[in-house]
C-alpha cells in the first residue's frame, strides 16, 4: 500500500493510500473542529440535513436513485470524536471500475457528489430546509435519548461526562439533548457556512486509483469550498492528575437487572511524550485482549463480573474500566480491578503475559490493513496527532516494549472517579455519590 | 488436487473439492491480507429435530444443534475456545434453523488453528456433569433472550408466518425441552450429523489451498457416512397461519416485521435464481430509494434502522421488512399499495435496472467481508449451487420477472405482521 499525504487547499489534506486489494474504494471528507457544547448538536446534525438532497439531487429519493444507479456506492453522514477533536462528514464506498460491467469513472462521480453535498446542498433563500432540519433534529435528539438504552456503553459515557466535568470531553460526540432541542434552520445555516470555511478538512482515500487522480478529482469537486481564516487551534486538552486526593464515587440508579462499574484514570506522565505502543501493550496487559489480567482474574477465575476490559482514549489520556456485575460484588469487583492495576505496578505481570499482550495488539493493528474504513480511522487518529505511523510500523514497534515500559505506565496511572450504575428510581440522587 | 474456478469479472477464484470422505473444501484465495478465516459447518441446525438416516425415523428435543454447539467447544484436553484464543486466533460458533458452524479469524499460526477447529468439531467428548450444568447455562440463555424484543419480533413472525414448521420454535428449544437432554443424544446427534458428507470447510486467506484440503483428509474420519434427511412435516401453504401477533413489551417504540411465504426451489441453481429474484423484488419496492421508503422516512413513520431480507433454508422460504414505526398498520397498508402499483402497472425499466446494479455493486462489496463470504459459499455447497454465479445470474434477469414474482407471492392476502409495542404504564 502505497501511502500518501499532501495539502491540496489552505486547511485541506488528502491521505491516500494505494491498491488494489480491495474491491471497493473508499472516500470521507471530514470537517475537524473543537468539541464544545455550543456547537457539537450543531456539528452533529450539519452532515446528516446536508445528506436529505442537493440542488441537483433535491430529496432523498433521487441521492439514493443516484447511488444505486452507481452500483450500491454508498454515501453516509458521519459524527465522530478524535480526544476532543469534533469530526463531522462524510463517508463514501464504491465498487473499483475494474469490477465492474462497464466503466463508469466512479471516483470523479462520487468525488463530486461529496463536494455537492458540502457545498450546494437543497436550500431555499439560502438556507437549509425547515423540513430537512426540523426531521434530522428529531432523529438526532431520539439518537441522544436511545444512548441511554446500551447501559455499558452508557456508563462510560456517565464516568467520562462526570469525571472530566468541566472539560470539553464531556460534551460528548452528539452533544447534550437540550442543545440539539434547540436547533433552528436559520442558526444551523449559519452554523454551516462558518463551519465550510474555517474548518480543517481531512480527505481520505483507499484504493486502486493513483494519487494525481484522485487529487484532481477532489481539487475539482471542492471548487467553490470558502476559505476563510482557518481554526488550527484545535486540539485535545489534556489533564495529566486526578482532580482530587482520592477518586471521585458517583451513582446512577436506573431499571437494570445487572449492575454496571466504569472506573477512570489519567495516564499521569506517561502523557509528556506518548509511547503509543506501549500504552497499547500496557492496555492488552491489564484489560484489553482475552488473555488480560482482568478477563483472566476478575471474570474467568475469581467470576465477579459478567464482563470487564478496559480502553484507552490515549489521545486525551484517559483510561477507562468497563464491567458488567452482580449489583452485590460491585465493590469486590472495583477492589480487585485495582488490586490487578497494582499488581502490574509491582512488576507481577508474567513473560506468558507479556507475550501473549504484544501479540493480541499485533494481531489487531495487522487486521487493520484489512479494511479501508478501519485505516482511515486510524490515519485520521494519527494525522490529527501529527504523525503518520502505519499500524504495520505501529505493531513493529510493539516487538520492543518491555515490562519495564509497562510497570512504568501503570505506575503513571491515577485512579480519578469510580461510576456505579444499580437499579433503583433513586432519581433525587442522581449522579451523586 | 482442488478444482480452481475463475471468475475474472469479479476478480475472484475460488478452489474446490469433495474428499473421499464426502466433505466439500472451498478456498477463496484472499493474496496481500493478514487475516485468514475458517469456517467449519455442518448441515444441521434447530429446525431439525425430526430427520430419517437410512430409512430409521428419529425424534429428538427441540435444542439439542444449538446445545451440541456449546458442548463440541470440550476436549479431553481442555477447552478449544481457550486452545485457539491462546494461540492468537478469535473463535467463535452459532446455531441457525438449517446450518450450525465454528469458525476463527486468526493472523498468525492459520495451520496449528485449522487443526484445532477440526479435531475438536470432530471430537465429542460429553459427561453427565458437565451436560448439567450446561442446561443451567442455556437455561439462562434462554430466559435471556425471550426479554429481547428482537427475538421476541421475529418468533412472533415465524408463528404468524408457519403453521407447524419447525422454523417457528427457537433454535435454542425451552427450559424444559432442553431437560431432556443427555450425553447419549448429544453423542448419538453428532454421529449423525457430524459426518464429512453433511459438512462443509471452506476457508478465505492468503493461505495454499491444497494444505486445508490436506489437514481436513488427515484429521477427519476417512469413511463415508450415509447422509441424514431432515423431515419438517407436511408441506406448508402459502398463506400464513394468522395475519397479525401483537406483543407488548418494555421498548421505546412499537417494532414491527412484516413477512411472507415465498416458494422454495430446494435447491440447484434456480434457487439462487429464486433468492436473487426476491432480493431484487423487495429492493425495487422498498430499497433506500423507492418512493416506500423515501416517503415513510420523511413522514416520520420510518428510520433509517428500516431493513429487510429473504431467507431460503429448511425447506422453506420467506422475506421479511420491518423496523421501528409509531404506526405499523400504516407501513402494511403502504406495502400493499405499492405491491397492489406494480401488480397493475408493471415495474418501471429504470426502477429494475438500478436496483440490479445496487445489488451487483453491494453483493460484490461483501465478498471482501470473510464471515459472510464464507457462509453464501457454504449455504450454496449445502443447497448444490455455486454462490458466485449471482453474477451472472443477475444479468440474466428482467424487470419482467421480478414483477411477475411480486404479483405472484407479496399480493394482501399472503402477508403477515407482527408487533412489539410498548407496554403501558404500570402493565
Amino acid at each position: 500500500m502505497e501511502y500518501r499525504r499532501e495539502e491540496l487547499l489552505p486547511g485541506v489534506w488528502l491521505t491516500a493510500l494505494c491498491t488494489d486489494k480491495f474491491k471497493t474504494g473508499t472516500l470521507t471528507l471530514s470537517l475537524l473542529s473543537q468539541l464544545d457544547g455550543q456547537t457539537a448538536s450543531m456539528h452533529a446534525l450539519i452532515p446528516h440535513v446536508l445528506r436529505r438532497g442537493t440542488v441537483s439531487l433535491p430529496d432523498m429519493e433521487s441521492l439514493d436513485a443516484r447511488l444505486d444507479g452507481l452500483y450500491g456506492s454508498r454515501v453516509e453522514a458521519s459524527v465522530r470524536r478524535v480526544g476532543e477533536v469534533q469530526v463531522t462528514g462524510f463517508a463514501a464506498s464504491f465498487p473499483e471500475d475494474r469490477l465492474l460491467p462497464e466503466k463508469m469513472g466512479l471516483l470523479g462521480r462520487i468525488s463530486s457528489l461529496l463536494g455537492e453535498l458540502l457545498l450546494r446542498p437543497n436550500t431555499r433563500g439560502g438556507l437549509l430546509l425547515p423540513d430537512y432540519v426540523n426531521g434530522e433534529r428529531d432523529k438526532l435528539v431520539e439518537r441522544i435519548r436511545a444512548q441511554k438504552n446500551d447501559k455499558d456503553s452508557y456508563a462510560v459515557q456517565r464516568l467520562i461526562q462526570l469525571m472530566c466535568e468541566c472539560e470539553p470531553i464531556s460534551v460528548g460526540t452528539l452533544g447534550s439533548e437540550e442543545s440539539a432541542e434547540g436547533i433552528h434552520y436559520t442558526k444551523l445555516t449559519r452554523r454551516w457556512r462558518e463551519l465550510t470555511a474555517t474548518a480543517p478538512i481531512e480527505l481520505f482515500y483507499c484504493g486502486s486509483e493513483e494519487f494525481a487522480a484522485v487529487s484532481d478529482a477532489l481539487a475539482e469537486a471542492l471548487t467553490g469550498l470558502p476559505r476563510g481564516e482557518i481554526d488550527t487551534d484545535i486540539g485535545t486538552d489534556v489533564r495529566m492528575n486526578s482532580l482530587e486526593e482520592s477518586a471521585r464515587e458517583f451513582t446512577d440508579y436506573m431499571d437494570v437487572t445487572q449492575g454496571k462499574l466504569a472506573m477512570g484514570w489519567r495516564l499521569g506522565d506517561s502523557m509528556l511524550e506518548p509511547d503509543v505502543p506501549a500504552l497499547m501493550v500496557f492496555n492488552a496487559v491489564f484489560g484489553g485482549s482475552v488473555t488480560s489480567k482482568l478477563f483472566m482474574n476478575v471474570r474467568e477465575r475469581l467470576q465477579l463480573c459478567y464482563y470487564a476490559s478496559s480502553g484507552l482514549d490515549w489521545q486525551k489520556g484517559l483510561l477507562i474500566v468497563s464491567s458488567g456485575v452482580a449489583f452485590d460484588k460491585l465493590g469486590a469487583a472495583r477492589d480487585e480491578i485495582l488490586a490487578q492495576l497494582g499488581a502490574i505496578k509491582e512488576g507481577k505481570v508474567t513473560e506468558d503475559e507479556l507475550v501473549a499482550a504484544r501479540r493480541a495488539v499485533r494481531h489487531r493493528l495487522s487486521t487493520m490493513a484489512d479494511d479501508p474504513f478501519s485505516l482511515e480511522n486510524h490515519y485520521l487518529s494519527v494525522n490529527i496527532a501529527g504523525s503518520d505511523a502505519s499500524p504495520g510500523e505501529l505493531a513493529a514497534a510493539c516487538e520492543d516494549v518491555t515490562l519495564e515500559d509497562v510497570v512504568e505506565i501503570a505506575r503513571n496511572t491515577e485512579c480519578d472517579a469510580i461510576y456505579y450504575l444499580r437499579a433503583g428510581e433513586d432519581a433525587e440522587n442522581d449522579g451523586q455519590a | 488436487m482442488m478444482d480452481r474456478l475463475d471468475y475474472p469479472a469479479i476478480g475472484e477464484t475460488l478452489y474446490e473439492t469433495v474428499l473421499p470422505n464426502g466433505l466439500t473444501v472451498l478456498v477463496s484465495p484472499k493474496p496481500e491480507y493478514a487475516k485468514s478465516y475458517a469456517f467449519f459447518a455442518t448441515r444441521y441446525g434447530g429446525a431439525m429435530r425430526r430427520f430419517s438416516l437410512e430409512g430409521r425415523k428419529i425424534d429428538t428435543p427441540a435444542g439439542v444443534a444449538h446445545f451440541l454447539e456449546h458442548k463440541m467447544f470440550d476436549m479431553p484436553e481442555g477447552n478449544a475456545l481457550a486452545l485457539l484464543s491462546q494461540n492468537g486466533a478469535s473463535p467463535n460458533a452459532y446455531t441457525a434453523g438449517g446450518i450450525t458452524a465454528y469458525h476463527f479469524e486468526s493472523t498468525q499460526g492459520f495451520y496449528e488453528n485449522l487443526d484445532i477447529l477440526l479435531r475438536f468439531v470432530s471430537t465429542p467428548y460429553f459427561t453427565a456433569e458437565s451436560v448439567d450444568k450446561e442446561q443451567g447455562i442455556i437455561g439462562q440463555e434462554i430466559r435471556m433472550t425471550e426479554d429481547n424484543p428482537y427475538f421476541a419480533l421475529y418468533y412472533a413472525l415465524m408463528r404468524a408466518l408457519y403453521d407447524h414448521h419447525p422454523v417457528r420454535d427457537s433454535v435454542a428449544g425451552t427450559v424444559e425441552s432442553i431437560a431432556e437432554i443427555s450425553p447419549e443424544i448429544l453423542y448419538s446427534c453428532h454421529k449423525v450429523f457430524y459426518v464429512p458428507s453433511n459438512m462443509v470447510l471452506c476457508v478465505a486467506g492468503d493461505v495454499d489451498p491444497e494444505a486445508v484440503a490436506s489437514a481436513a483428509g488427515r484429521i477427519l474420519p476417512s469413511e463415508r457416512s450415509a447422509v441424514p434427511e431432515p423431515d419438517y412435516g407436511a408441506p406448508e401453504a402459502l398463506t400464513p397461519a394468522s395475519a397479525r401477533v401483537k406483543l407488548a413489551m418494555d421498548v421505546s417504540a412499537p417494532q414491527f416485521l412484516i413477512g411472507g411465504k415465498v416458494p422454495s426451489p430446494g435447491g440447484g441453481t434456480e434457487m439462487l435464481r429464486q433468492t436473487l429474484i426476491c432480493e431484487l423484488a423487495l429492493r425495487c419496492l422498498v430499497g433506500r430509494s423507492s418512493p416506500f421508503y423515501t416517503g415513510l422516512y420523511a413522514e416520520g413513520l420510518l428510520r433509517a434502522d428500516f431493513g429487510y431480507g429473504e431467507d431460503f433454508s429448511c425447506g422453506t422460504a420467506f422475506f421479511e421488512l420491518g423496523g421501528e414505526s409509531a404506526d405499523p398498520g400504516r407501513v402494511l397498508e403502504r406495502f400493499s399499495a405499492e405491491v397492489r402499483r406494480v401488480s397493475e402497472n408493471g415495474l418501471e425499466r429504470e426502477v429494475f435496472e438500478r436496483a440490479r446494479r445496487a445489488d451487483y455493486g453491494l453483493t460484490l462489496r461483501s465478498l471482501g467481508n470473510f464471515q459472510g463470504l464464507c457462509r453464501s459459499l457454504a449455504d450454496g455447497a449445502m443447497s448444490g449451487y455455486r454462490f458466485l454465479d449471482v453474477f451472472e445470474l443477475s444479468r440474466s434477469l428482467s424487470a419482467d420477472d421480478c414483477a411477475e414474482y411480486i404479483r405472484e407471492n407479496f399480493a394482501p392476502e399472503r402477508l403477515a405482521l407482527a408487533a412489539v409495542m410498548p407496554r403501558g404504564p404500570k402493565g
